[in-house]
């Protein structure tokens, strides 16, 4: 299953990437899981974890953690917004 | 209905005017217009300061000025973020028209950021959406601003008192 991940803020400058492309294994099913997987692939990815309050959107609709994915999904990891 | 994100200043007067334009039934327009502020102490509560005491807006003592910022955006889900709101504001009250323009981009203190406008027939109506827009957007609407001052650049923390002004609008409407 492809996804397409997002970060924004000052979560992609912690993490050195904007955007990414990638197949899920087996088991990774809601945007939890996403998130585990990530920060499973290297210290580099800790910001991911550590964030407090992180705020997620599946195809621009802000959800939970416990969020379903789908094949083709965007996903989006972001801290609280401070637009206004 | 319409909502901008744009680089672009905007003409605060001609964006009224246009809200009530060709028509007789608008009574009221209420409008908001949000600047980027050099000091971000002065919407803290302080302690009274102490004699002789150099104020944080001087720059000393406190954070430092900001001399710009960045606001970034998700486009796409910003635009949609931002209609759901508007359309939550026509669920709410009796209102003719609205308009929600947001910068994005470098600007620096004293440009303005934010603008919303409410339009309906009367007042009580056009006040109550506006503010409500302006807190539900200010809590989910997906901008960040990133601050540069002398001492760097820093995102900005979401702010606990931004929670609690969207969240005195999710009690029923008429429960005080």
């Amino acid at each position: 299953m492809n996804v397409k991940v997002l970060f924004f803020a000052g979560l992609r400058e912690a993490l050195g990437t904007g955007s990414e492309s990638l197949v899920l294994p087996a088991g990774v099913a809601t945007v939890g899981a996403l998130r585990d997987h990530l920060v499973s692939r290297g210290e580099q990815w800790a910001a991911l974890a550590n964030m407090k309050n992180l705020r997620v959107a599946v195809n621009q609709q802000m959800v939970g953690l416990d969020a379903p994915l789908m094949a083709g999904d965007e996903v989006a990891f972001f801290p609280p917004v401070t637009g206004g | 209905m319409s909502v901008s994100v744009q680089e672009a200043d905007f003409d605060a007067g001609a964006e009224i005017a246009a809200l009530s334009d060709g028509r007789d039934d608008v009574g009221a327009v209420a409008s908001f217009v949000g600047l980027v502020r050099a000091d971000k102490q002065a919407e803290k509560v302080m302690p009274p300061a102490q004699p002789g005491a150099v104020s944080p807006a001087d720059g000393a003592g406190g954070a430092p000025a900001v001399q710009a910022m960045t606001l970034e955006h998700y486009p796409g889900m910003t635009e949609k973020a931002l209609q759901a709101i508007v359309a939550e504001a026509q669920g709410r009250w009796d209102i003719f028209g609205v308009r929600v323009i947001h910068r994005v981009g470098r600007l620096v203190p004293g440009d303005r950021i934010v603008f919303v406008a409410v339009a309906s027939a009367h007042r009580g109506e056009a006040f109550a959406a506006c503010e409500f827009i302006m807190d539900y957007l200010k809590t989910r609407a997906p901008f960040w601003k990133k601050e540069e001052t002398a001492a760097g650049g820093r995102w900005v923390d979401a702010r606990e008192s931004d929670g609690h002004a969207a969240g005195r609008w999710e009690a029923p409407k008429n429960n005080g």
